[in-house]
């Protein structure tokens, strides 16, 4: 870490509007600390390793209730960090977005204890509805474990997408902010995965690179993010509202994935609000 | 209000006592272990016995509180059974027999169990998820059920069920005390789950004031504002000792480690947290302390000994 990206991390984490207790430790036990570190990895990521450019970040509202609603794509969920550091090294005042983790991982020694401390709790329907409630920024990939699962070939695809997410959002009136991930597949290019070994470890399965190891490469990445959708209902609707709803989302996600294959005009400087950017 | 407490010889049913008389109740104790030097009449009799439902009977209290269940780490196999549910049935019955207005169970948050997918805050409505893997809690979680099921079996009895947090003070009593008696706290590598508890204080305030306010219901007691194990070891004057977990496992009983059962261990990997708003709502309950407060008291009460062989450790 970098002194500037350091200094850059705690001025940050100072204004993160988060209620800390005087351990520096919120009620879902995510800790000032913790996130310290995991900021200044991101950030080292985000803005020399990778190759980063966000789009229209201006659409994740600076305060209250949203819920991110993006795509995987590689064989970890290095898109999930990215969008963190999005997040955090954007928008401002930053803001912490909170996956929903997936349940092994809480199985797993400091895998667990380092999901729970950086906000990214277990994926529970429980989880979702009280970070909601508490007006926090709640990141869900509906494709869930199914979308790292995706292979080179498959990257820029998506898979089934699951519908408990619509379904909260109504409950709970909140915003849904798609976004469209690009460049996952190139940064970890999955070639097989490896399901019996990854449950001799409890994991769904290892993903297998032309290297072998999962190590992200450093690729070009984007983040577009699309404009707000509030959808009419209370989340009682039926199973066919429902499913409409989430193939509105689906196809926006895919819309903004396609838009980040096109060909970009030459920007000397993409950062800004509009623009958005990150590294070179 | 004339209360009787059963099992008033616990830490926390001598604090209930304390604010209760400073309420001006009319207090009487019912405990097998007795209560030497009590400032209030204390029957020493097995509340499932004979002797127990003559108190009942002479002393017709308007309200109950009862406090008189155990815990694995106390008591073992069918003795526990016997104890928690069939002592809770005969408060229940007693109750009911001899006109009781209110009865007030005082359970515990592990109710709902400890494991990698159930959710933090916890809601009354929520199952007990854990009894697989930690059947020691299944005589405690049915005689919270027995107590809960009188809300319907027995209409005219005002029935209370409290699930309280963990509670810490200057007395060092209770599951999270007890553990936090030795300097070093073993704990299982990779994993440092959120614990909730208050002020023991706060835990009698919290039955006195729902005797008070006569809230029916069942309700979780809690903080909002948990905190990881090993701050509240640091806090608390104590050194952490994180073992891996096949390490933990096969070192219960020995070596100075707590020999804890199977599935206690899942408490020291996953938190259980409840949330108390509804019980702050409906009786306008708030906390006198912070967690601050609670471990500044137990570390003045019981400052970390020098290191021995016995560690102490967390249990349910």
């Amino acid at each position: 870490m970098t002194t500037g990206l350091g200094d850059e991390v705690e001025d940050r984490i100072a204004r993160l509007e988060i209620p800390w207790n005087r351990y520096g430790v919120d009620p879902y036990g995510v800790s000032r600390d913790h996130l310290r570190w995991m900021f200044g990895l991101f950030g080292a990521a985000y803005r020399h390793y990778f190759s980063m450019k966000v789009v229209d970040i201006h659409h994740v509202p600076k305060r209250g209730r949203a819920m991110l609603v993006g795509n995987h794509s590689g064989g970890i969920s290095v898109d999930g960090g990215m969008v963190i550091a999005a997040c955090f090294f954007e928008l401002d005042p930053p803001r912490l977005a909170q996956g929903m983790a997936d349940k092994f991982i809480a199985k797993i020694p400091f895998a667990a204890l380092w999901a729970d401390r950086t906000g990214q709790l277990p994926g529970l329907p429980e989880h979702a509805a009280r970070l909601l409630d508490d007006e926090r920024l709640l990141m869900v990939f509906p494709e869930g474990a199914r979308g790292t699962a995706k292979l080179f070939t498959e990257r820029n695809s998506l898979v089934g997408f699951g519908t408990g997410f619509m379904r909260l959002a109504l409950k709970t009136r909140t915003p849904i902010i798609p976004f469209g991930f690009v460049g996952g597949g190139d940064a970890i290019p999955t070639v097989s995965n490896a399901y019996t070994l990854g449950k001799l470890l409890g994991v769904p399965y290892i993903p297998v690179t032309p290297y072998l190891l999962p190590l992200p490469l450093p690729a070009m990445m984007q983040i577009r993010f699309g404009e707000p959708r509030v959808f009419a209902g209370d989340g009682s609707e039926d199973d066919e509202v429902i499913q409409s709803y989430v193939d509105e989302v689906k196809t926006t996600i895919a819309n903004l994935i396609a838009e980040g294959h096109k060909p970009q005009p030459l920007r000397l400087n993409t950062s800004g609000p509009d623009g958005g950017g990150a590294g070179p | 209000m004339k209360v009787l407490v059963v099992g008033v010889n616990s830490a926390i049913a001598r604090l209930v006592v304390d604010e209760l008389l400073g309420g001006g109740h009319e207090v009487v104790g019912i405990d097998l272990r007795g209560w030497e030097g009590a400032p209030i009449e204390v029957h020493a009799v097995d509340i499932r016995k004979r002797a127990a439902e003559d108190i009942f009977r002479k002393l017709r209290p308007d309200a109950v509180v009862h406090m008189g269940t155990v815990t694995s780490l106390t008591t073992v196999g069918e003795e526990r059974y016997r104890v928690s549910l069939g002592g809770t049935r005969a408060v229940f019955d007693h109750c009911c027999a001899y006109g009781v207005a209110h009865c007030v169970f005082v359970g515990r948050h592990t109710y709902y169990g400890a494991s990698s997918d159930s959710p933090l805050f916890h809601t009354e409505d929520e199952p007990p998820m854990a009894l697989a893997s930690f059947p020691e809690l299944g005589d405690f979680v049915a005689a919270d059920l027995y107590a809960g099921n009188a809300l319907w079996r027995f209409p005219d009895l005002r029935t209370t069920v409290l699930r309280l947090c963990y509670t810490l003070g200057p007395s060092g009593h209770g599951t999270l005390g007890a553990s936090l008696r030795g300097a070093r706290i073993p704990t299982v590598l990779g994993f440092d789950p959120l614990f909730q508890f208050m002020h023991e204080k706060d835990g009698a305030a919290a039955i006195v004031r729902a005797l008070e306010t006569r809230v029916c219901g069942v309700y979780n007691v809690g903080t909002r504002d948990p905190v990881p194990l090993s701050t509240l070891i640091r806090e608390t004057g104590r050194q952490s000792i994180p073992l891996p977990e096949i390490v933990f496992m096969a070192a219960r009983g020995r070596f100075g480690v707590p020999g804890l059962p199977d599935g206690a261990i899942n408490h020291m990997k996953y938190p259980v947290v409840v949330d108390g708003s509804a019980f702050a709502r409906r009786t306008d309950f708030t906390l006198r302390f912070s967690v601050t407060d609670a471990m500044a008291d137990f570390l003045a009460a019981f400052p970390p000994p020098a290191p021995k062989r016995r560690w102490g450790g967390g249990a349910p």
